[in-house]
């Protein structure tokens, strides 16, 4: 029986960069070999959510939502445009432990692995932490270092916030960074005062985004007060308030979260064992480079 | 002696011996005949049939119609075999024209468009089918001043500038970039390269040639909208469709959008418009046209008021001429320093420092005039 990987993603009508991400992921893992089959759909790019299922050959897709935390697109818009018959109950979740369901679409005849979303899943955690090591350029990161894991936040879904907080205390558990915290672009605690909640001189800075946009170049580094604007770039790290700022942008560019859509797939049932000689295991090690 | 052994079968077997095989279930496919009897074999092409062959005696009778013995397994061996790439496949190349004149036109390359794509099709030795994909402006370039390309992921990259750079969110816009080539394509390669371009086109245009094309129309798209895109929902009130009509001319034209509009206002209300030419159908109002209509919705909700504008005649016409030219995106070329034409940088500027007030008003009136209400 085939089996594909259907990565979706938000895409945007404005931001080409904002597919990059679940393209260059995409990239990565075909060329591991891990998948017979994989496709990318976008809630405003193509193919669409709605044409998505029908670009696909195998008889079992395992689909994976390219988004940070549980809420409207993985729990209503996603399911709605794939014609999946699901309810956010399907995945019994308190917020961030949505796992896989199983379903049949009713557009195509095959089944639908529907999996939570990459931002959810606990490997995310060391995709923030890599993250931290390469905008440092240190492998060691963390001791006598400050970590603000950042999230868009909103008030209008509680899980927005509970994904960055779950994150967060998982990596303070670890006992690796002096601090970590929890702050948000448009809830308490706020990015804006980065300085005010750590004393660690250096603090790095990772945003929970899956794509560079207008919120991770130009909205959070001008809160920050990296830049004034955005758009001409910033300092890494930028000296602000006796602290050394290592603002790393979005998350979702990170090459090892390729590694996390594929677990997704793993623990919803997919065969993601590697073809041949598996090579050093990474998966980011036959990445394409992205444009 | 090397060769393939019973654990490795032949990954490109004879297709003489192939359709040996095969007869057994009964092969009827092009003009080829081919079925196994308790009496032997019999084999049979528009003008020549064979019976009660032996084994050997068949394999001697495909000689003289290999064309049909490699089209034959060309289409069951190599080409892909899911329904849709299939029949795109096929289309390519005309399938209704005997398999002779057909064989004949893919030696020397034969050629359809889809959008702005032209696909080049030939054969090569054994009958197997090779392709070019390239920008149908581009028929006549000289490859070497191509980009090429062998990777048909690479096109759904190509696709997201044009040719000067800017994004395309929309990407069946007749917009695409020209400059490249995909050089030497097998048939799976070249549905990627396809659907890399135009995505879902290929399912879509193979579900309508069967019948069952799940067309969504308009008011049953914005009714199933959620979050910031449910208030498209009362833009229809039960009043018409004009608006509908208004959306679709603005945005699914062809010179807008290659696809053609298969959905219309509901199932029992066409709309008024074209809905273009193009070779695949659009199924349900996209993405783009949702969000648009979104601010639309928006605007749609004020209720006209008059204004008194004091223009010259060639002011009004040159207005007009303006909104033209926008909506027909044809700005970049007016020449520097043509002002005949009303959409003129010079005309503008002329027209906006003679007519705005300071605070960028028509004419000094008020766009908000509260003694008005």
């Amino acid at each position: 029986m085939s089996e594909a990987l259907l990565i979706v993603a938000h895409g945007s009508h404005l931001n080409p960069q904002s597919s990059t991400p679940a393209q260059d992921h995409a990239d990565a893992l075909r060329a591991s070999g891990r998948f017979d089959e994989i496709r990318e759909a976008y809630w405003k790019e193509e193919p669409s959510f709605r044409n998505a299922l029908r670009t696909v050959t195998a008889d079992e897709v395992y689909v994976v939502p390219l988004f940070v935390s549980e809420g409207y697109f993985t729990e209503q818009v996603i399911p709605r445009e794939l014609r999946l018959d699901f309810e956010a109950a399907d995945w019994d979740s308190d917020g961030t432990s949505a796992d896989h369901t199983t379903l049949e679409p009713t557009d195509v005849d095959k089944r639908v692995h529907y999996c939570g979303p990459v931002g959810t899943h606990d490997a995310m955690t060391d995709v923030i932490v890599r993250r931290a090591e390469t905008v440092t350029s240190n492998d060691d990161v963390g001791a006598g270092v400050g970590l603000a894991v950042v999230g868009h936040g909103t008030k209008r879904n509680e899980n927005s916030a509970k994904a960055i907080q779950y994150h967060a205390d998982r990596i303070r558990d670890r006992d690796r960074f002096d601090e970590v915290r929890a702050l948000f672009m448009d809830e308490d605690p706020e990015v804006d005062d980065v300085t005010d909640h750590f004393e660690s001189d250096d603090v790095v800075v990772v945003p929970l985004f899956i794509a560079d946009g207008y919120h991770t170049q130009e909205d959070i580094p001008e809160d920050m007060g990296l830049t004034d604007d955005g758009r001409g770039g910033y300092e890494v790290p930028t000296r602000i308030d006796g602290h050394d700022i290592w603002y790393a942008g979005a998350i979702g560019t990170e090459p090892l979260m390729a590694d996390v859509v594929l677990e997704r797939a793993a623990d919803a049932g997919a065969d993601v064992d590697a073809p041949e000689t598996p090579g050093d295991g990474a998966i980011d090690s036959a990445r394409a480079d992205g444009d | 002696m090397s060769g393939t052994t019973a654990t490795d079968p032949d990954p490109d077997p004879d297709p003489a011996e192939a359709l040996r095989t095969a007869a057994a279930d009964g092969v009827d496919f092009d003009g080829l005949e081919a079925t196994r009897h308790d009496d032997g074999f019999h084999l049979a092409v528009p003008d020549a049939s064979y019976d009660d062959l032996s084994a050997s005696a068949f394999l001697d009778a495909t000689r003289g119609h290999e064309a049909y013995v490699e089209n034959w397994f060309f289409w069951h061996q190599h080409a892909p075999q899911d329904d849709a790439s299939w029949a795109f496949l096929r289309w390519i190349e005309r399938p209704d024209d005997p398999v002779p004149e057909r064989c004949e036109r893919l030696a020397d390359g034969t050629t359809r468009e889809w959008g702005q794509l032209l696909v080049e099709a030939r054969t090569d030795e054994g009958g197997q089918r090779r392709y070019d994909l390239r920008h149908v402006d581009d028929a006549d370039a000289d490859v070497a001043t191509l980009s090429v390309h062998t990777d048909p992921t690479d096109a759904r990259r190509i696709r997201k500038t044009d040719g000067n750079g800017r994004y395309r969110p929309l990407s069946t816009a007749p917009t695409l970039a020209r400059g490249w080539i995909f050089d030497d394509l097998d048939p799976t390669a070249l549905v990627r390269a396809v659907e890399g371009f135009y995505p879902a086109t290929i399912q879509n245009w193979h579900r309508e040639r069967a019948g069952d094309l799940d067309v969504a129309h308009w008011h049953e798209t914005i009714s199933r909208q959620t979050g910031i895109y449910g208030v498209v929902q009362t833009w229809d009130r039960g009043e018409g469709h004009d608006h509908v009509n208004w959306v679709a001319e603005a945005c699914c034209a062809d010179s807008q959008c290659l696809k053609r509009r298969e959905w219309e206002y509901d199932e029992e209300t066409p709309l008024n418009v074209p809905g273009g030419d193009g070779v695949f159908p659009c199924r349900e109002p996209c993405s783009l046209v949702i969000a648009t209509a979104r601010r639309w919705t928006r605007m749609e909700a004020e209720q006209a008021r008059t204004y008194e504008f004091d223009l010259t005649p060639s002011e009004k016409a040159q207005i007009e001429a303006i909104i033209d030219a926008v909506a027909d995106g044809r700005t970049d070329e007016i020449r520097e320093a043509d002002t005949s034409d009303g959409a003129n940088r010079y005309r503008a500027r002329y027209l906006r420092a003679k007519r705005f007030d300071d605070a960028g008003n028509l004419c000094g009136v008020p766009t908000e005039n509260d003694e008005a209400e």
